[in-house]
């Protein structure tokens, strides 16, 4: 029905069009008017003054655009060199609004004012070396500027001092889920490879090293503010890329390598959850919700559950069908709860031996499946 | 030269088929890009149309997805995750490859290179002729993807290993991929006989008196853009083949330590990071294969328009120099955190943000050339000014992408997707438009409807902004592009309302093409008879009698005697002095 609906007015478009075309060819008719299709005194004002319109258009979506999506872009940053990303690009917005004001208006406004008449001559300006040289020599001064700063930060964001007191952790990522190693008291973490994966431990860890032996393997990520954060990233199958916006951190996920990316924390979840800006942005999510609810309750289905914040590694490198929702919670404690974290933890070594002996019932049953799937993965590979 | 036209002229008699199919004619072969251009462009843009439908109102059932994707893809009309990645997939790849390369390139190059220059035709006829063959082929094989079992390529048209490598890793990595990269090679391949022969073409076919610096800055847009392809395109080509090694034969030049779908591949030592910087080594060059020509026919454009000499001629030519040498070494700036060493970061934030200087110089100078004309606002020079108006806004927001510590946060978002598609995306339709509605009388004899025009050129020219300039602020919001659906996160649902908006604006833009179509396509049949020169041009093309003829001039071929800027010249009554106009005795050169 709505197909039909959509060729009819499809149709009509086209039918309408033809006899908006024959109309302007009949009032042209007998007058004088030139039907060349090139354009004439009269279009010339008319598209004169709508291209100043486009102008005043433009401004005002700006302006518009300011201040009611101004308020959803990301805010506050969580870590440490945050702010000087922050910075960098609160300088960069303010030079391209200026150049942008600035040229949309002679752009436009040139479009209106020059407009064409007949029998009126243009001005014969072919070249001049001093105006040249200035909009070269002025985009090179500020940007030579915008490098030299940015390059000054890119070298503390991302050149990693091996030496300084870090928390590692390992993000690795599979399609489509992330699980984070925390590399525990002795602050390596163990080797690792994809062909050590078996069973509870798959993250490929070599349980032969000694520096495995304390590594502790979760699904949700705490990490204790106020210390930089050391993180090698690891993928299994395909390209991934840990984005941790809040943090004003990235990395691509790279089968075969490890990459890194370090930062630290300077809210805890529970101080960023307070922050003015973050508790009327909950507000105003929960508010939608609510009324998504209201929606979905009406036609039998469940409501969504309130929202809460917390930060998110999600995944922002295409990895597969479900690579929109690959997300892990991260959740920055105070050193003393992060602390009391990391004492609930079962370290891996301890989850693969538990696996290996046949004590309870419920990880014989799990150590079956495991089997089971061996078994079809070599009989594939004889098959192969 | 001539004499052997004639011949041919009186001893050949076209049939349908070396006219109209196997042409080997460059005015024939410009249209058949262009139509060709066209009908992907409406592929690609209708898909986009599709996969924003999705974005604004996620999972919802539409009528048209099922009846356009049928039951496998979009059963009870609710698309499905994998068939909105081919979307978006496919939709890449035919708007950067099929209609702003082929489609712009193929048919300005070889409509304007032989009439810019005055040459007879192309330096080989032949080979253009199996230039756009191939170019056909790689479209057909590239649609039919669209329809194998197990869908099309769905990788992202970067087509990154290992998810475009593995089989296992997405549906589309079956024969989908395989056809697709079937398909590249094949467009890869007619893109270099074009690129070659537009080189060979200016260089060695330039009429007398047309030296290189009389040369109009289509051509030098054209002949340097040819350039960059020549040096680029081979190595997506390199990279496609060893891809195609990596999948069929097992080799593992871009794979490594691989486990999936429960087993360990025996893949060893490859890196996926030396695919992104092939790909990229091409990729971002072809950014500029996509805009220069756009930006050679503004120029043109404006400067005719504007009946004004266009301002630096030879800042206009230093700087596309510039932007070709600087895009070669540009590339790593889509690969900052990639895992590669960041100190090649730095050096590539360095390069990148040098290629503002020279596009600062060509907004500047536009906007110049507009200054005290005499400005014929038709169709064609509002596209045109609406491209630097483009080109601007999505340029400047280049200085965040191409700043390697900015990146960090918005790399892969939205903004990135606002970015591009404001400076090359849009601003090269608009090149590809303004050069259609400036050149139809030229290609067809007859003339489109200016006030269609100007109704397609306005809500264009709003839609793409109310599209694009939205998309800004969701980036910057951290939300990532090529996600399915933005409901997994509720930390986006603020954002949905501006999803909805960005949708609209993108399917009544969408809807307005059709007034574009219906022009184009009427006018071809049904509209006025074209004059010899109706823009009251300098540039030889318009030399040229309306009807098509082998050899593009009937005697002589023209002799070139100024620049193709002369208008408002002093010297001179008229307003435009085209450039066979021999200089009057004692007349000075007025410019540079």
């Amino acid at each position: 029905m709505t197909s039909l609906l959509v060729i009819i007015v499809l149709v009509l478009l086209a039918v309408a069009l033809w006899q908006l075309t024959k109309i302007f060819d009949l009032t042209q008719v007998g007058s004088n008017v030139d039907s060349s299709e090139v354009a004439t005194d009269k279009d010339n004002d008319i598209q004169g003054y709508l291209m100043f319109g486009f102008l005043a258009f433009i401004y005002i979506f700006t302006i518009y655009g300011l201040f009611t999506w101004g308020p959803l872009v990301l805010h506050t940053p969580a870590s440490a060199h945050g702010g000087e990303i922050d910075f960098l690009m609160n300088i960069t917005w303010v030079l391209i609004f200026i150049v942008q004001a600035i040229t949309q208006v002679l752009l436009h406004y040139f479009a209106f004012k020059y407009r064409g008449k007949q029998g009126q001559k243009a001005l014969f300006f072919a070249d001049n070396n001093k105006l040249e040289a200035i909009w070269s020599v002025i985009p090179a001064v500020v940007l030579a500027g915008l490098i030299l700063y940015g390059l000054y930060a890119w070298t503390n964001i991302m050149f990693i001092d091996e030496d300084e007191d870090t928390v590692v952790v390992e993000l690795y990522a599979q399609q489509f889920k992330w699980t984070a190693r925390v590399a525990g008291e002795d602050n390596v973490l163990g080797k690792a490879n994809v062909r050590y994966i078996e069973g509870v431990n798959t993250l490929g860890v070599d349980l032969a090293d000694p520096y495995a032996q304390d590594d502790i393997v979760v699904s949700e990520l705490h990490i204790p503010k106020g210390k930089k954060i050391h993180f090698k990233i690891r993928s299994q199958d395909v390209l991934h890329s840990a984005y941790m916006p809040h943090f004003r951190a990235q990395m691509n996920c790279v089968p075969g390598m490890v990459t890194e990316f370090a930062f630290e924390p300077i809210y805890t979840t529970s101080e960023y959850r307070e922050l003015p800006y973050m508790i009327e942005k909950v507000a105003n999510i929960n508010a939608i919700r609510t009324k998504k609810s209201a929606a979905l309750v009406a036609k039998g289905e469940t409501a969504l559950d309130p929202y809460t914040f917390d930060y998110l590694l999600l995944c922002n490198k295409i990895c597969g069908s479900s690579h929109y929702n690959m997300q892990m919670k991260i959740v920055v404690d105070t050193p003393e709860d992060y602390k009391a974290w990391l004492k609930e933890q079962t370290v891996l070594a301890e989850q693969v031996k538990a696996a290996a002996t046949p004590a309870p019932v419920e990880g014989a049953m799990e150590a079956d499946s495991l089997k089971v799937k061996e078994t079809a993965a070599t009989s594939k590979v004889v098959m192969k | 030269m001539s004499a052997e036209v004639h011949d041919h002229e009186h001893h050949h008699k076209d049939t349908f088929i070396t006219k109209y199919i196997f042409s080997i004619d460059h005015k024939m072969i410009a249209k058949q890009y262009l139509i060709t251009g066209i009908i992907m462009g409406v592929i690609g843009v209708g898909m986009s149309l599709l996969f924003r439908m999705q974005l604004a109102w996620p999972e919802e059932s539409f009528r048209i997805f099922n009846i356009l994707l049928g039951d496998k893809w979009a059963p009870n009309g609710v698309m499905t995750n994998d068939i909105y990645l081919s979307l978006v997939t496919i939709h890449g790849t035919i708007m950067v490859f099929f209609v702003l390369t082929a489609g712009l390139s193929g048919t300005f190059s070889n409509l304007l290179i032989p009439l810019q220059i005055g040459a007879r035709d192309m330096a080989s006829g032949f080979m253009n002729m199996v230039s756009y063959w191939l170019f056909f082929l790689s479209s057909v094989i590239m649609i039919g993807s669209l329809f194998v079992e197990s869908g099309p390529a769905n990788a992202g048209w970067t087509i990154y290993p290992p998810l475009s490598a593995l089989p296992q890793s997405i549906s589309g990595s079956g024969l989908g991929m395989t056809l697709w990269l079937v398909s590249m090679a094949i467009f890869i391949a007619s893109s270099l006989m074009g690129s070659l022969n537009y080189i060979v073409t200016v260089i060695n076919l330039r009429t007398k008196g047309m030296s290189m610096t009389r040369l109009p800055l289509t051509i030098w847009a054209f002949f340097v853009t040819a350039i960059i392809g020549v040096v680029s395109f081979p190595v997506l080509l390199s990279a496609a083949l060893l891809l195609i090694f990596d999948r069929s034969f097992g080799t593992s030049f871009f794979l490594s330590d691989i486990y999936i779908a429960g087993e360990v591949l025996h893949y060893q030592g490859g890196s996926p990071v030396l695919f992104e910087h092939l790909f990229w080594f091409l990729g971002h060059p072809e950014v500029y294969i996509v805009i220069l020509p756009a930006l050679g026919i503004t120029s043109e454009i404006i400067a005719t328009n504007s009946r004004k000499p266009i301002f630096g001629y030879r800042a206009m030519i230093m700087s596309i120099i510039a932007i070709a040498f600087l895009s070669t070494i540009v590339w790593g700036h889509h690969m900052f955190i990639s895992g590669m060493n960041p100190f090649l970061g730095s050096v590539f934030t360095f390069t990148t943000l040098l290629i503002a200087i020279p596009s600062a110089v060509k907004a500047f100078n536009y906007i110049t050339t507009l200054w005290k004309g005499n400005l014929q606002l038709n169709p064609a020079m509002l596209f045109s000014i609406g491209l630097v108006s483009t080109f601007i806004t999505g340029g400047l927001t280049g200085i965040i992408l191409g700043d390697s510590t900015l990146d960090i946060n918005v790399h892969d978002t939205y903004f990135v997707v606002a970015h591009f598609h404001l400076v090359m995306g849009i601003s090269a339709l608009y090149g590809m438009f303004a050069g259609v509605y400036h050149w139809f009388p030229r290609m067809f004899g007859r003339m489109l409807n200016k006030n269609l025009g100007y109704v397609h050129f306005w809500v264009t020219a709003i839609c793409a902004y109310g599209v694009f300039f939205p998309m800004h602020f969701i980036g910057l919001a951290g939300l990532p592009r090529r996600y399915y659906t933005n409901t997994a996160f509720p930390l986006f649902d603020d954002l949905q309302n501006v999803n909805v908006l960005i949708t609209v604006f993108a399917l009544v833009g969408g809807a307005f093409q059709l007034v574009f179509l219906y022009n184009f396509f009427s006018s071809i049949f049904y509209g006025k008879k074209a004059v010899m020169n109706p823009w009251k041009s300098n540039t030889l093309e318009w030399t040229a009698p309306v009807e098509h003829i082998h050899g593009n001039w009937p005697g002589e071929i023209p002799e070139v005697h100024r620049w193709p800027y002369d208008y408002s010249n002093p010297n001179h009554d008229v307003d435009f002095v085209p450039q066979n106009v021999p200089m009057k005795p004692g007349e000075e050169v007025l410019h540079h």
